[in-house]
């Protein structure tokens, strides 16, 4: 049984994946399909909004690196919001806040991109 | 004297299986007395450890085993993992430099590193055919 889930919205430009529950290496090929179908769908600016991720391990982590340059590179980019403590912390650990955008509130992401 | 106190459970080697490793170790790390965020770090920590044995020892073989011992001695909460897959090589390990990971789109090669941020004290031990992380984490 998965424990992980993803919500998809799209919100004029931006399109906004909500991560529900344990993003670890048995549910991380679940995130890396849904980026990679947007991609396929050129549509390159990612809002992953993390509010109801409980959990994330490096493998989850790593599905964000392996996409982020690409998506940076089409002109888009992935940037994460709604972070609990506990899964900001991971993110801090690997010294990721000062290479990702990591804010707040999905609506100032979505200013990001759009402004 | 005390004596140590030990939990064991043994799971086949398949990710499938992670989180209930993870909960297993949380919930003796909570029984210990750890803070929420050090009973985070110990289930990350362990996540990585046994990421690792899934697919570096056991290259995905789930026909494999397993086994995850928690101990309590004093005020040190100790986890092992064991294996009788590749052993991990620590000597040639190198602390990765993330940025440049990103640059060329390489994924994981991060959990060993936070394995060593998270706990305090880290060991690899080979005997015979057996591998195991050995990590411990102080109340």
């Amino acid at each position: 049984m998965s424990n992980f889930t993803i919500r998809k919205r799209t919100a004029d430009t931006v399109d906004v994946l909500e991560l529900v529950g344990e993003l670890d290496a048995h549910t991380a090929s679940h995130l890396e399909d849904s980026l990679k179908s947007l991609i396929e769908l050129e549509r390159y600016n990612i809002v992953v909004n993390c509010t109801e991720l409980a959990y994330i391990s490096s493998a989850g982590l790593g599905v964000f690196m392996a996409y982020i340059e690409d998506v940076r590179s089409l002109q888009g980019d992935i940037k994460l919001t709604n972070m609990s403590p506990k899964v900001y912390n991971v993110f801090d650990l690997l010294g990721f806040p000062t290479l990702y955008d990591i804010v707040d509130t999905e609506e100032e992401a979505i200013v990001m991109f759009t402004s | 004297m005390p004596s140590p106190k030990q939990h064991t459970i043994i799971v086949c080697a398949s990710t499938e299986r992670i989180s209930d490793v993870r909960e297993f170790v949380a919930k003796h790390a909570t029984n210990f007395g750890f803070s929420d965020e050090d009973v985070h770090d110990i289930r990350l920590a362990v996540d990585e450890a046994y990421t690792n044995v899934v697919k570096h020892a056991y290259h995905y073989d789930n026909s494999k085993k397993v086994e995850v011992t928690v101990k309590t001695f004093r005020n040190e909460f100790l986890v092992s993992i064991s294996d009788e897959g590749t052993a991990f090589d620590f000597a040639s390990y190198k602390e990765p430099n993330i940025e440049e990971r990103i640059m060329l789109r390489k994924r994981g090669g991060v959990g060993v590193y936070l394995i060593r941020k998270l706990m305090d004290r880290v060991e690899y031990r080979t005997s015979g055919r057996q591998n195991e992380i050995l990590m411990s984490k102080k109340r």
